[in-house]
């Protein structure tokens, strides 16, 4: 069955996040009041062939620990949302 | 002595690491595509800075499991020192064959100029040609160096002295206003547990002529020259 996956990867808390500083900057310069800490990531979409939900989510983990993220500077999390074809 | 520089799909100083092997010391150099499955029988091997995979998902992680990093790997192991510059640095951490990661440079801008950095030690086979406390001016040019590790690591590589290099202003001291990139502890090149890994973000490979502005890369190559690794 085919999956769509969408995988989270954010800077970890507590490592150096300029990018996420720079836009609390920016969004503060505009006037919005109340921003508190901003960290900018990226979000990944796949659509993967796996026999069950739980067999592509474990196979989106591994990506994840072997390429997506990096275990060092990053979290991740991973949601298996629908097939694919009815999600279109 | 013969010297393998790996070129990935947007390296862009491979050409200046072979003149430098080359020219420099003179020695046997050849270029090892990203494709190959060997190494040509080399003594060195250096990754060079460039953007391998234009940065793709992180700086280096894509060139990072290249089907020549399964040769560099098992070479690295079997003792054989290899030295990853700029993007080469950023390919060894995502290889997981040095700690740590290197993220956008703080300032969020791209830093091409010339650094100074603090010769924090000399040993084999990367920094015998170099005093220990010695100042060099080498050039850098990268986005992403800002050298990232957690803090039992970083007290790790400094308790086995495997910082080799360090910025510092021209007086050499370690500050943060010497620090391009907001790089822990200032660190600007390290060494694995065994010492025949090396990565540094500064280019040596820019700094060995007169007509470059400096030549304090040339000790990189006089070093490895005087030690050859036994490769087993």
């Amino acid at each position: 069955m085919e999956y769509q996956i969408e995988i989270r990867v954010v800077p970890r808390r507590g490592i150096l996040d300029p990018q996420g500083k720079a836009v609390h900057g920016a969004l503060t310069n505009l006037g919005f009041p109340g921003v508190g800490e901003v960290h900018v990531g990226r979000l990944i979409r796949m659509d993967l062939e796996a026999g069950s939900a739980e067999e592509a989510n474990e196979r989106a983990v591994a990506m994840c620990r072997q390429l997506l993220a990096n275990p060092v500077t990053e979290d991740y999390d991973v949601q298996v949302l629908a097939h694919a074809e009815s999600a279109r | 002595m013969k010297v393998g520089v790996v070129t990935f799909p947007g390296s862009n100083c491979d050409y200046d690491c072979y003149k430098a092997a080359q020219e420099v010391l003179g020695a046997e150099t050849v270029y090892l595509w990203h494709r190959d499955h060997d190494l040509d029988g080399v003594d060195v091997v250096f990754l060079p800075g460039g953007f391998s995979y234009g940065d793709y998902l992180r700086a280096g992680s894509i060139a990072s499991l290249s089907p020549i990093m399964r040769e560099v790997r098992a070479f690295a192991e079997g003792g054989g020192p290899v030295v990853g510059v700029c993007n080469g640095f950023q390919i060894l951490c995502e290889a997981g064959m040095l700690p740590g990661a290197l993220i956008r440079n703080q300032s969020l801008k791209f830093s091409s100029k010339v650094a100074h950095l603090l010769v924090e030690r000399s040993v084999a086979p990367f920094t015998t040609a170099y005093r220990e406390g010695q100042i060099l001016r080498v050039p850098i040019a990268h986005g992403e160096g800002c050298y990232v590790a957690p803090d039992d690591e970083l007290d790790r590589l400094e308790a086995e002295g495997r910082v080799l290099f360090r910025y510092c202003n021209s007086e050499g001291r370690v500050t943060d206003a010497a620090n391009p990139n907001g790089s822990a502890r200032n660190i600007a090149g390290i060494v694995n547990r065994a010492g025949n890994v090396l990565g540094m973000m500064p280019h040596p490979e820019r700094a060995v002529d007169a007509l470059l502005g400096s030549r304090d890369g040339v000790g990189l190559f006089e070093s490895l020259a005087a030690h050859p690794m036994e490769i087993s």
